[in-house]
């Protein structure tokens, strides 16, 4: 495999991703290391991985993270309930015959397994394997990150009454982070890292017109100048690719071809969504922006 | 350039050392390696590997391209597009303490020198020595942090923990436990109830010059916070904002306020509260740091800066927070008003106004923070 293959294919399946990214992505291919992805929300980290499942025809898996995520959500958990039922069946037809010992074994065998997505990705069916989409790192405790860490060190999961749950071909790992806090080093050490940026002007304006067809080629490129002028403006919340897209796709649903400033004014929720922020636009002035934006779209 | 030899690699690495770069060995070897991977031919893709194996952090960025270029002379891809918001918050904490005016090649970011020129009229960099501490204080301190119990107010988690009560949600998983001891009879019921888990606390802690005669106590209130709990994170608030939370949490209380003192540059210059804050809001607090955590401001409310701004950051910060604390030091003095500009604009936004001149007050404080 070559850097190239890696930039065609991930274009060929929706996504535009600059040389460092490219990079990034190969060498987590190449090098079989997770990969840190870093940078504001809405700049397409998740996408990543969901296009490399697209890619490699494999199984995505996600692990959202959230605060207080344990063993029992992201690894594995015992059918509980299961198990119960069993224990009832077990006594209604009088078949324990090995006694309690041979009873508790079959209780915690893989049929009473529930797998989440950890203990998923490390023991897939058959197929390439799969993409492990660990969303939001930042969001979890910092033992669950320590917990992580072993796994993806080891790839591989020890459940107490069954033994060992080892990768044979370990999974690819990307993991995102918007960096509400600083994931602890020894994590970043394990993974590759890259800070995804806000796209230039015209991968912008390549991603707008792969993602929303429809929308012409004007318009397309009036919205991502208009973009990336708020980008500009220091805003709470700048917008991001996916507002970018949606920003073009109102306005082509509104029937425009070319972006103006009344147009601007009734879709601005659509880009911009904070108060302040619209209130900041509104202030500066949508019709100086417009024309702006018109005159960096045409060269 | 037609490879890229190992001891050229290593070199390479040395000097991003050199300049500060925390690289650990193994991604040394995970550099070649990613070298190796991508032919090594094109300087491009050099840079690119070692972009992705060698740095961790966006700060670091501004620094391996100096470095870069300085090493494999010549090309920097596209090195405007990384002077990124990030630099104008971290970079400037360590780079002009050392070379103050020249100007850099990656100060060309977006908002980067419009921050340096608003600053640095004001600003009064200088270095303050913590080993200047009179014994009196250091006592004070120790005797401080023994005492100190910082928790956050308690929330529900989603996490549950068994309960004692016969009611509730049903735990299934103890249930079976307790089943397998009397033969499969679940004869026991277990429940299970919301656990409880404290808040983060986040500590501002403002170190401008009107602040001097606290500023030391109340960092030594955010390091025994700091290493008393891990949920604590505190930043210093002067004519920029420091994140001082890693540098705190050294258990040895004068290698933790000695690192603190490198970190942060802007001892006892003045304070712009709204654009600190501003700044904490954007990068840390919006994003997910100050959600429904206590947030603790620990400042006279003297600000240079502009009211409006200050209000409308205070306003920001309470939507987003359980509890606004603010400390003011000077709330104790007999016929204190907040009069100062700065005090009058946050006060509408803060939930509890306190005292903390004292060590009589910072146990109050502790206590607030826990409500």
């Amino acid at each position: 495999m070559q850097l190239d293959d890696v930039s065609r294919a991930l274009a060929d399946h929706g996504y535009l991703a600059d040389e460092g990214l490219t990079t990034a992505i190969f060498l987590a291919l190449e090098l079989r290391r997770p990969l840190l992805l870093e940078g504001e929300a809405g700049v397409g980290k998740t996408e990543v991985a969901k296009v490399l499942a697209r890619w490699t025809g494999a199984e995505l898996i996600r692990l959202q993270c959230y605060e207080g995520i344990d063993v029992a959500q992201a690894v594995y958990e015992w059918d509980y309930s299961r198990q119960l039922l069993h224990l009832r069946a077990a006594e209604a037809t009088g078949e324990v015959s090995g006694g309690a010992e041979a009873l508790e074994d079959e209780l915690y065998s893989e049929r009473f397994l529930v797998r989440r997505p950890l203990l998923q990705a490390l023991t897939p069916g058959d197929g390439p394997p799969p993409v492990l989409l660990i969303d939001e790192v930042d969001r979890a405790d910092d033992e669950f990150e320590a917990f992580l860490l072993e796994i993806l060190a080891e790839y591989a999961v020890t459940v107490p009454e069954l033994g060992t749950f080892r990768a044979e071909v370990p999974p690819v790992v990307i993991i995102t982070s918007n960096r509400t806090r600083d994931v602890h080093d020894a994590l970043k050490r394990r993974c590759l890292y890259h800070w995804v940026e806000h796209p230039d002007f015209d991968r912008e304006v390549a991603i707008v017109r792969l993602r929303a067809p429809a929308v012409s080629e004007t318009l397309a490129r009036q919205v991502a100048a208009a973009t990336e002028a708020f980008r500009g403006l220091g805003l709470y919340k700048p917008p991001g690719v996916a507002e970018t897209i949606d920003w073009a796709m109102a306005l082509h649903a509104l029937g425009r071809s070319e972006l103006d400033a009344g147009a601007v004014d009734v879709t601005l929720g659509t880009v911009l969504k904070y108060r302040e922020d619209q209130e900041r636009a509104r202030r500066d002035g949508l019709a100086p922006l417009v024309a702006a934006a018109r005159e960096r779209a045409g060269s | 350039m037609t490879s890229a030899p190992e001891h050229l690699l290593v070199g390479f690495v040395r000097s991003l050392r050199r300049a500060g770069l925390a690289v650990p060995v193994g991604s040394t070897v995970v550099f070649a390696e990613a070298v190796a991977a991508v032919g090594g031919t094109d300087l491009r893709q050099v840079y690119w590997a070692g972009r992705a194996t060698l740095v961790t952090r966006p700060e670091d960025m501004a620094v391996y391209d100096r470095v870069f270029g300085a090493v494999w002379r010549g090309l920097t891809p596209n090195a405007e597009s990384f002077a990124t918001e990030t630099f104008t918050l971290l970079m400037d904490a360590e780079d002009e303490a050392d070379a103050p005016p020249t100007a850099e090649d990656d100060d060309d970011g977006l908002d980067g020198p419009t921050l340096v020129v608003r600053f640095s009229p004001h600003e009064v960099l200088r270095h303050k020595d913590f080993a200047a501490y009179s014994h009196a204080e250091m006592d004070e301190a120790h005797r401080l942090m023994a005492d100190l119990h910082l928790a956050g107010a308690l929330r529900r988690s989603r996490r549950r923990r068994p309960s004692r009560h016969r009611r509730g949600h049903p735990d299934v998983r103890r249930t079976v436990r307790h089943a397998l001891r009397t033969g499969g009879e679940a004869l026991e019921r277990r429940y299970t109830e919301p656990d409880e888990r404290p808040r983060r606390v986040v500590l501002l802690c403002d170190v401008s010059g009107s602040m001097e005669p606290y500023a030391r106590a109340l960092l030594r209130f955010a390091h025994a916070a700091v290493v008393g709990r891990a949920r604590v994170e505190a930043f210093a608030l002067g004519t920029r904002l420091t994140r001082i939370t890693r540098e705190l949490s050294s258990r040895d209380p004068d290698t933790a306020m000695g690192q603190a003192g490198l970190a942060v540059t802007d001892w006892s210059g003045g304070t712009r509260l709204g654009e600190g804050l501003r700044r904490f809001n954007d990068q840390w607090g919006v994003r997910g740091m100050a959600r429904g955590a206590v947030v603790v401001i620990l400042s006279d409310g003297w600000d240079r800066g502009d009211p409006d701004e200050l209000a409308e950051q205070m306003a920001r910060l309470h939507r987003v927070a359980h509890r606004v604390v603010w400390v003011n030091p000077l709330k104790a003095s007999p016929g204190y008003e907040p009069l100062a500009r700065g005090m009058a604009a946050a006060l509408p936004h803060v939930d509890e106004f306190v005292e903390g001149h004292s060590l009589a007050s910072l146990e109050v404080l502790g206590q607030v923070i826990s409500r």
